[in-house]
């Protein structure tokens, strides 16, 4: 049998917060295991009641949902925590964003609803991809020339070793969006890109891989990537498909939990 | 004069290097002054550790500088480290300058360029800072608008092998010292800058706070030993003394440590629980230079540890000094602490322990709240003769009580640390390790009614280091280091009872070899140095950046037709005449009394602790003026308020 420690168990979850954050300006260079360590020591530094697993290696009862990859700005991430004292969620989200480092920044807090977990509420991402110095009509040439591929393999280096992925088939849409701000890299062009979540995953830099090789499109500077939304495609009759004209929905993966959360 | 941020033009290229956070700053308690906060008299540092950012940023010295400066008006100090080499051939490439992670400034602009130095492998890591920042490497091309560049940490003691790079090196403790320095260049600046640069050094040097090496002639015999050093300037002082700062109460640094987002190698808040240690090995530079003792009570530790944890949100808090279990109150103070955060999860750790001031008692009050870690103990000599000759007077008798006892109490795992090339040290007396270490399992197994235990032996080759009695001693050349930890290896490994369960740390004695030629070195190693560094050497604490042959190929190039080799300075035993190059810089020690001692050592006599036993005359209180400062004070710390 494993040995236990000989102190008390800790305390039991009474309840469960859902947090969505954002990361933006420097901190999108910030790793998942850098937010993670920032938002452990925020939520001690904000003294919220965190319930603790048990065993010798106490540690906060936190889950994370698919973080987006170092070096991407995020409108729409997502976490779990666990406290083993009710609090008010929109106090945990002054005291949370109070004590983390401005960039990363709590932007809503809700009471978890019994139903779906978070994971299951979540199978895609909305980017919104600003390629820098290229000009707007010629990325909407490359993205004609990349939607009517079958497939666009890519090959992307990971920890194992190359290993090729199908940049066209988790794509549900991509198209340019009208508006681009003037500056310094003039012209740009701003891509609205919503990609299915699969395994392996599809990253944004992946399908700017397939436009530059499959559909010949130059990316002078590296392309400034935002997550804007995560979330269930909208699949209902009335929903779009994805042309111009009917963009993709994506639906709230909080919305559940504030509907259902009782009234105070 | 506006300077600058360099981060609109690095930020495009971040996304193409590792771990791009590390570069971008922002971490809770980082500080962002105005650069002209006090007008033209605003006194601007840039401080380095000359590392990478992960080893680089917990770093306590540099913290407490940063915050230490930073709350003085009219002077701002910013934060500098060493780019990986990916950076830095992107930062070639698109001709950024070495900055600062705080406001994104480059470092040339800077008035000071303090690079704190805890390891002499970091050499050359400062000539790339240097050379990125377009500051010339060599003090003597310096021009008006180049930054002073001063050394400090432990290895400022001798920092004659980066004579030519630095401008100044200040010993010892820097509190009050960086402050002196700061009001020196104010008055500098007041002066409208009188002299110039040459004008501000010299105050530096008259001053006494630091040591300029170019007013400083060295001469040398026809057989490359010194035969002295001279000031040239009337003024200068022969001897340059280190500082002690005297009240640690007042001086509670790090108040607010930052947080970085980046993983880094401890993530922890630390507080010095006292500086300075008078055990008195022989092998020990940092005991030597930093002494007297100087306790920090335990009410100001409690305060300290309480603000800290509340600034920062660490789960972890390390009581840090040379040898942790031996401060007068050390009981209090885990017992007090563990109180405190009774059910919080805050841990407490002690980095350094001997085994000889450790109990049980203790190691349940360090765990109590937290994780139950392994436990540590440094022997450094695996037989009782190695022990007297380096007066680490702990007897295996000791060291078998305390880890049965930690056993019996539900560790599994303890660590020990040894030094292999030790003067006087035979092929017996490593092999003695490996007797240890099985007694230890031995002991254990017995202690604790069970075999799954586990013992690991970790070993690093010894270095002869400035201003100890070791410093005359001949450093054991790395073929004999690899055969002697070979056969321990072997004879462990062997072991049917208790091979298995002891592991054995150790590395290859080549790097200890460069670190010698680095510690004992004086001002024609610089060329060693320069030439290492052009030939792309880099990170030489990181084994795999370390190149042994690049080094040995730089010294047979520089020291060709010259009586003085590698070899010269790290396996020649030097005599009681000789004039070391680091005799004008005064860690207050008596070299007289050091040669006792170094004798002493080859007749395995030891000697005890000044803290509890009649003074030995080491000639560091009378010289400098300190004394030491232990408790007990008989305070307690009292339950935290709830707020």
């Amino acid at each position: 049998m494993a040995r236990q420690p000989d102190r008390p168990p800790p305390p039991p979850v009474v309840q469960r917060l859902r947090i969505r954050y954002a990361k933006r300006g420097r901190m999108r260079f910030t790793s998942h295991r850098d937010v993670a360590r920032a938002l452990e020591r925020a939520l001690r530094r904000a003294s919220l009641p965190m319930a603790y697993s048990a065993g010798f290696s106490p540690h906060p009862k936190v889950s994370y949902a698919g973080a987006s990859p170092t070096g991407v700005a995020s409108e729409a991430e997502y976490f779990e925590i666990a406290l083993a004292e009710q609090r008010d969620p929109d106090d945990v989200r002054r005291a949370l964003d109070d004590a983390l480092p401005p960039g990363l920044d709590i932007v809503e807090v809700v009471e978890a609803a019994p139903g779906p977990s978070l994971g299951e509420r979540i199978a895609a991402s909305r980017w919104r991809v600003e390629l820098r110095e290229v000009d707007q009509a010629e990325a909407a040439a490359a993205i004609e020339r990349f939607l009517a591929l079958g497939t666009a393999p890519v090959e992307r280096l990971t920890k194992d070793g190359t290993r090729t992925v199908d940049a066209r088939a988790a794509v549900v849409q991509v198209s340019v969006d009208g508006a681009a701000p003037e500056g310094d890299f003039a012209p740009c062009a701003i891509l609205d890109l919503v990609v299915r979540h699969t395994t392996p995953a599809v990253r944004p830099d992946d399908v700017m891989m397939a436009l530059r090789q499959a559909a010949a499109l130059p990316t002078p500077v590296t392309p400034l990537v935002t997550r804007l939304a995560q979330g269930l495609l909208d699949e209902t009759p009335s929903a779009s498909d994805g042309t111009p004209d009917h963009p993709v929905r994506l639906l709230d993966p909080l919305a559940a939990d504030v509907v259902e959360a009782p009234p105070q | 004069m506006p300077v600058q941020t360099i981060f609109d033009r690095l930020e495009p290229l971040l996304p193409s290097v590792s771990k791009p956070i590390q570069y971008v700053g922002g971490e809770l308690h980082a500080t962002v002054k105005d650069w002209d906060e006090a007008g033209e008299a605003t006194v601007r540092w840039c401080l380095m550790y000359p590392d990478a950012y992960e080893v680089g940023l917990p770093n306590q010295g540099v913290q407490i500088l940063y915050e230490v400066l930073n709350e003085q008006d009219g002077v701002l100090a910013e934060r500098t480290y060493s780019v990986w080499p990916d950076m830095e051939a992107v930062m070639r490439e698109h001709d950024i300058p070495q900055f600062t992670v705080d406001a994104h400034r480059p470092v040339k602009a800077f008035d000071v360029f303090g690079i704190s130095f805890s390891t002499e492998l970091g050499y050359t890591n400062m000539l790339t800072a240097l050379d990125l920042a377009g500051i010339a490497l060599h003090a003597s091309d310096r021009s008006e608008d180049d930054p002073i560049v001063v050394a400090g940490g432990h290895a400022a003691f001798n920092p004659e092998p980066v004579a030519d790079f630095v401008d100044a090196a200040v010993l010892g403790d820097g509190e009050q010292a960086a402050l002196r320095v700061t009001d020196i260049v104010r008055e500098w600046k007041r002066d409208g800058r009188r002299g110039g640069r040459r004008g501000l050094l010299l105050r530096l040097a008259t001053d006494g706070v630091a040591y300029v090496p170019s007013l400083y002639d060295v001469d040398y015999l026809a057989d490359g030993r010194i035969q002295r050093v001279t000031p040239n300037q009337a003024g200068v002082p022969w001897r340059v003394s280190k500082h002690t700062v005297m009240d640690l109460d007042e001086w509670p640094y790090p108040k607010k440590p930052l947080v970085p987002l980046a993983e880094t190698v401890h993530e922890r808040y630390s507080v010095e629980i006292f500086r300075g240690c008078t055990r008195g090995c022989r092998f020990c530079q940092a005991g030597m230079i930093t002494r007297p003792v100087r306790e920090r009570s335990i009410t100001t530790v409690g305060d300290m540890v309480q603000r800290g944890i509340a600034a920062t949100g660490f789960e972890e808090v390390g009581l840090l000094s040379l040898s942790s279990a031996d401060h007068s109150e050390i009981g209090e103070i885990a017992k007090g602490l563990a109180d405190r955060y009774e059910g919080d999860n805050v841990s407490l750790s002690l980095p350094s322990t001997r085994v000889d001031a450790f109990n049980i008692t203790l190691a349940d009050e360090l765990t109590r709240n937290g994780r139950r870690a392994g436990l540590t103990f440094a022997p450094e000599g695996g037989s009782e003769r190695m022990r007297k000759v380096i007066n680490k007077m702990v007897t295996e008798e000791d060291l078998i009580r305390t880890v049965s006892m930690a056993y019996g109490n539900g560790w599994r795992q303890v660590k020990l640390y040894f030094m292999c090339g030790l003067p006087t040290e035979t092929d017996d007396d490593v092999l003695q390790i490996a007797e240890m270490a099985k007694h230890v399992i031995q002991a254990g197994r017995e202690a604790a009614g069970r075999k799954d235990i586990r013992c690991t032996i970790s070993i690093g080759a010894f270095v002869p280091k400035p201003h100890t009695p070791f410093q005359w001693a001949a450093q054991l050349d790395w073929e004999t280091v690899d055969k002697r930890l070979k056969a321990l290896k072997a004879t462990v490994m062997n072991d049917r009872n208790y091979g298995k369960s002891i592991g054995m740390r150790y590395h290859d004695g080549r790097p200890s070899i460069i670190e010698g030629l680095l510690s004992r070195g004086d001002r024609r190693v610089g060329a060693v140095i320069e030439r290492v560094w052009r030939d792309g050497g880099r990170f030489d604490g990181w084994s795999e950046h370390f190149s042994f042959d690049r080094w040995a190929a730089a010294c047979d190039v520089v020291f060709a037709d010259s009586p003085v080799s590698l070899g010269w300075y790290t396996t020649r035993e030097r005599e009681q005449s000789e004039v070391l190059p680091w005799d004008h810089l005064d860690a207050g020690l008596d070299k007289d009394w050091m040669w006792e001692d170094w004798q002493d050592a080859l007749r395995s006599v030891e000697v005890d602790d000044c803290r509890w036993t009649p003074c030995y005359d080491c000639g560091v209180c009378p010289s400098l003026g300190t004394e030491i400062q232990v408790g007990p004070t008989g305070r307690r710390l009292l339950p935290l308020s709830p707020v």
